[in-house]
């Protein structure tokens, strides 16, 4: 049972950091689903600085990278006003490509970095506290400061914004940068604290079910953070319940691995209701 | 000074006609690895080493691309075939579509297939008997383990896989037929060979569970599996290359598949103009498989394992021991 629970610590840290980023982001107005691209080029970056130097520049070169890959995805909806979608496919093929060929310049292969020594490593609880305290600042902070409530306005109203004499597009950029820097330590947690180094697409789809647990939490930060927990305890019960020699030896594998998208469905379907995301979003002003 | 001149042009073409016979006489080798990549430790690290060793010892010009996905495995194999590689080598089994496909548009080019096999005549494929090795690796866990509980983690759910995983368990079951063999599979699509992060939940799963060794062939995965056993001081069972240095002191042996041997053999092969097309299936007999033992594992493979081993091997090929094959397992359970 305390297996089960640090199982679905360890796998929900980066989709809490990732849903968090993503609250930021979608509720300025700005659809995001290139949270993927943002954690595997922050993962890369930490993996490959703590690997030269130490973890806590490993984590500082995260959170920039984290932060300048989403200012990228907004520089070109904000700026550029391209359609959001697009844009996020762009960041992630872009994450995708870019972190494989500079692996291969800098370690000689395009599949991994070099492997860093355990003692070297980042002590991972401490960013997994980091990211149960999140949440809640972030709650206090849309729903309590005057930059949270100008976040809302912006995904809400973009026009009423405008006409209270705050920019808009100023309000986006802080929050998408922000988001980046944020979702820097989801990405530094999968490839220094979790596992030992980089390897090419390691994120495998976290981004995804992170923007999926935003969606269920109806946008909201707290309710995105159980969702989180729920998709960790999901995937801890399913590596459980595989390795347990009674469901383990005479269940096939493939059914056990649908078990967490199922319950997302049958949840889905069955008891949130609508959600309905921030008006402004996928806008193109 | 002119003469000065023409003595240094003259010599600069003698050198220059030297270096370009010599280059034209170099044999061009194509080497095209699967997703794993050429530093995944493991497989494809095999077949990179043996072309490597080629390339300092034969008068080869090689050329290595690694495979982003499953789509690029046939423009890449063409390209070779168009720019007259005489010998292009394919590693792994998810090229055996694409290799099928060019070898047959250029008859000429010879192809070595590597983990699956073809019929075409220019295709030299090679595949090992990875449950012979599976045996004696599972054997020495079953040996060496203290809790008689004794762990695999597979990558992708694929037969090939299963052929391991029946190895590794009879091997087991050898030693010990009481012994418990808790197995995993890290997912059912090729994400599943670069998933370090869930590979290193199942092994941390399975340590917990009292396993204290794991045998895991699952492709750049298995790094996963290796810092498992490093945060935890257990032992993991190395795979396909020789793994015993990645964590010295965790890794109790590993289960070679000689592909380093093999793609060094097809290209010394086609440097004597002997290249053969054809199946080769390599077994203990044929040195194809084995376990590892050097100064990482020294200390931890007892003199009384490597004895009791040794015999093993014997008696394997001897036919005294026969090793179950999932091969053969599912194609009687198929219907006919």
């Amino acid at each position: 049972m305390i297996e089960i629970l640090s199982s679905t610590l360890r796998l929900a840290t980066p989709l809490i950091f990732a849903a968090m980023g993503g609250f930021l982001c979608e509720r300025s107005g700005i659809a995001t689903i290139c949270l993927e691209g943002v954690l595997l080029t922050s993962a890369w970056a930490g993996a490959t600085v703590t690997y030269y130097t130490n973890p806590y520049l490993g984590v500082l070169a995260a959170i920039i990278v984290g932060a300048m890959t989403m200012a990228l995805h907004a520089l070109l909806t904000v700026k550029a006003k391209a359609d959001q979608i697009i844009s996020g496919v762009a960041v992630n093929l872009f994450a995708a490509g870019i972190t494989p060929i500079l692996t291969k310049l800098l370690f000689g292969s395009s599949t991994n970095t070099e492997s860093i020594p355990l003692h070297a490593r980042l002590y991972s609880p401490v960013l997994t506290l980091l990211a149960f305290l999140l949440p809640f600042l972030i709650h206090f902070v849309t729903y309590r400061t005057g930059w949270g409530l100008r976040l809302l306005a912006c995904g809400d109203g973009p026009e009423a914004l405008k006409t209270s004499g705050v920019s808009p597009a100023k309000v986006r950029y802080w929050a998408l940068s922000i988001a980046g820097a944020i979702i820097g330590f989801g990405g530094v947690y999968l490839s220094t604290a979790h596992a030992s180094q980089f390897t090419r697409d390691m994120t495998a789809g976290r981004g995804f079910i992170a923007l999926t647990a935003l969606i269920f939490g109806k946008w909201r930060p707290l309710p995105a953070f159980i969702a989180c927990l729920f998709f960790g305890f999901t995937d801890a019960l399913q590596i459980q319940l595989q390795s347990s020699p009674l469901l383990g030896n005479t269940f096939p594998v493939q059914a056990l691995q649908i078990f967490p998208y199922l319950i997302t469905l049958l949840v889905l379907v069955g008891f949130i209701g609508s959600a309905k995301p921030p008006l402004a979003i996928g806008k193109v002003e | 000074m002119s003469k000065y001149l023409s003595l240094k042009f003259l010599f600069l073409f003698v050198v220059g006609l030297f270096y370009s016979t010599s280059l034209l006489a170099q044999i061009k080798i194509g080497l095209a690895l699967d997703k794993g990549g050429r530093d995944d430790k493991s497989f494809n690290a095999a077949a990179f080493k043996g072309a490597t060793e080629a390339q300092k010892n034969l008068n080869i010009q090689l050329k290595t691309v690694e495979s982003s996905d499953d789509i690029s495995l046939e423009p890449t194999l063409r390209t070779f075939a168009q720019k007259g590689y005489p010998l292009v080598i394919a590693v792994g089994f998810v090229q055996k579509d694409a290799v099928e496909k060019v070898a047959k548009q250029f008859p000429k080019t010879h192809f070595v297939l590597i983990d699956a096999t073809t019929e075409i005549p220019n295709v030299r494929s090679i595949v090992f008997k990875e449950h012979e090795g599976s045996f004696l690796v599972g054997a020495i866990a079953a040996m060496a383990s203290k809790s008689q509980k004794i762990g695999f983690i597979g990558g992708m759910d694929i037969p090939m896989i299963r052929r391991f995983q029946l190895g590794y368990e009879s091997g087991v079951k050898h030693i010990n037929p009481q012994a418990l063999v808790l197995t995993n599979y890290i997912g059912s699509s090729s994400d599943a060979w670069r998933n370090p992060t869930k590979a290193k939940e199942l092994a941390l799963s399975q340590y917990n569970k009292g396993v204290d060794i794991i045998f895991s062939p699952s492709g750049a995965s298995g790094l996963g599996v290796f810092d498992a056993a490093e945060q935890t001081q257990k032992w993991v069972v190395g795979c396909d290359s020789n793994q015993n240095w990645v964590k010295p002191g965790q890794v109790l042996t590993s289960m070679l598949k000689k592909v380093d041997v093999a793609v060094y053999q097809a290209i010394e092969l086609e440097t004597k103009s002997s290249f053969q097309g054809g199946i080769f299936d390599l077994g203990l007999a044929e040195s194809g498989v084995d376990y590892s033992l050097d100064e990482f594992n020294r200390s931890l493979l007892t003199p009384e394992i490597e004895k009791k081993i040794n015999a093993i091997k014997i008696n394997i090929l001897n036919h005294k021991i026969i090793v179950p094959d999932f091969y053969l397992t599912m194609k009687k359970a198929k219907p006919s």
